[in-house]
C-alpha cells in the first residue's frame, strides 16, 4: 500500500444499514479513506466514489430498498452517478439502486424463501467497469452472500437488453437464490453504477475465508483515485 | 374517500411465497391447486372526485406502491360496484 494521499470514498449509512463499518474498514485496508455519510445529508463530500452498503434500510418496508430511495442523500448520489461518478451498491445497496431506477431489474425473495448465508463463487463477465478493472474475464471469485431477497429479476425484454449491452458483470456459477440468468451483479448502461448481492467487504482477507472481494473494492479505489486526480 | 389497492405478483412470475402457502395448506390436508400472495394497501384521500382519485392512486402505484416489473395492481374506490 502506498503512503500517498488516500482517495476519499463515501459510504452511506441508512437507518438499518449494518455493513457500513465493515465496508469502511475494507476500503481503508485497500488504501482509501472511507467517509461515512448519513442518509439525511443532502450533499456528498468531495469523494471519488460512493458505496451504498448492505443492511435492512428502513426495515425493508414495502419492498427492500423501496423507501431508502427517498432519503435526502439519494438525490446527491443520483447526481453523482449522472456525472459519471462510480457508485457501488452491495446487497441492500443493490436493492436500493434498483428501486431508485439507477440499475435495471429488481431483487426478489430467494426461490427457496430461506435466508442464505454462505460463500458463493461468482464469475467475472465484464472487466471494463470501475468495479472489475483489476480482474480478468472469467476470474472466479469466492465471496459470501447473506440475504433473503437476492434473486435478481428482469422480464425477457429487459434481460435481452441488459445482456446485449454486456451489463451483466458478475454471474453465480452455482445460482443460490433463483436469480434470472444467474445474475450476481449488474451495471447500468453507462457502466459507472453497479450492484451485487455478494459482500466483497467480507472477503478482503484470506484469514477470513477469502480475499477475492478485494479485487472488486481495489478496482473501485483505483477508479476513485482516477476521478479525484490523486497521483497514484 | 377511501381507496384500496390490491398488489399481486404478475402472472407467470415465480411466486415462492404463494408456493410456500400452497404447500403449507397441503400439509394441513387442504387441496389447493395454486396460491398467490399479494399485498393490500388502504389509502384515505382528501378528494371526493372519483376520476381524480383513481388517477392519483394509479400514479402512486406506478411510482411506489407496486413495482411494475413484477407486480400488477387493482384499484378499488369506496362505492365501486
Amino acid at each position: 500500500m502506498s503512503d500517498g494521499p488516500r482517495p476519499k470514498i463515501a459510504v452511506v449509512t441508512f437507518p438499518g444499514s449494518n455493513d457500513d463499518r465493515d465496508m469502511c474498514w475494507a476500503l481503508g485496508s485497500l488504501g482509501a479513506e472511507a467517509v461515512p455519510v448519513w442518509h439525511a445529508d443532502e450533499e456528498l463530500p468531495a469523494v471519488g466514489a460512493v458505496v451504498l452498503p448492505g443492511g435492512f434500510s428502513y426495515g425493508d418496508y414495502l419492498r427492500c430498498g423501496a423507501i431508502a430511495r427517498f432519503a435526502p442523500i439519494m438525490k446527491a448520489v443520483a447526481a453523482f452517478a449522472a456525472d459519471g461518478g462510480p457508485v457501488l451498491g452491495t446487497c441492500n445497496g443493490f436493492q436500493i439502486l434498483c428501486e431508485a431506477g439507477l440499475l435495471p431489474g429488481i431483487l426478489r425473495p430467494n426461490s427457496s424463501l430461506r435466508f442464505i448465508c454462505r460463500d458463493t463463487t461468482i464469475r467475472v463477465e465484464q472487466i471494463d467497469t470501475p468495479f472489475t478493472s483489476r480482474c480478468k474475464p472469467g476470474y472466479l471469485l469466492r465471496i459470501p452472500i447473506k440475504h433473503g431477497e437476492g434473486a435478481w429479476f428482469a422480464d425477457p425484454e429487459l434481460l435481452a437488453e441488459v445482456e446485449a449491452n454486456g451489463q451483466v458483470v458478475l454471474r453465480y456459477t452455482d445460482n443460490p437464490n433463483g436469480a434470472v440468468a444467474d445474475v450476481a451483479g449488474v451495471c447500468n448502461a453507462a457502466r459507472n453504477v453497479m450492484g451485487l448481492m455478494p459482500h466483497p467487504e467480507h472477503a478482503v482477507d484470506p484469514l477470513l475465508g477469502s480475499g477475492d472481494g478485494a479485487l472488486i473494492l481495489a478496482s473501485l479505489v483505483e477508479a476513485a483515485t482516477a476521478r479525484l486526480g490523486v497521483p497514484a | 374517500m377511501k381507496a384500496t389497492v390490491l398488489v399481486r405478483p404478475k402472472a407467470g412470475i415465480l411466486d415462492p411465497q404463494g408456493e410456500a402457502v400452497q404447500s403449507g395448506l397441503g400439509h394441513l390436508g387442504f387441496v389447493v391447486r395454486k396460491a398467490h400472495v399479494g399485498r393490500l394497501v388502504e389509502l384515505e384521500l382528501d378528494t371526493t372526485d372519483r376520476e381524480q382519485a383513481r388517477a392519483a392512486v394509479a400514479k402512486m402505484c406506478d411510482q411506489l406502491i407496486a413495482n411494475p416489473l413484477i407486480e400488477s395492481y387493482e384499484i378499488t374506490l369506496e362505492g365501486d360496484a
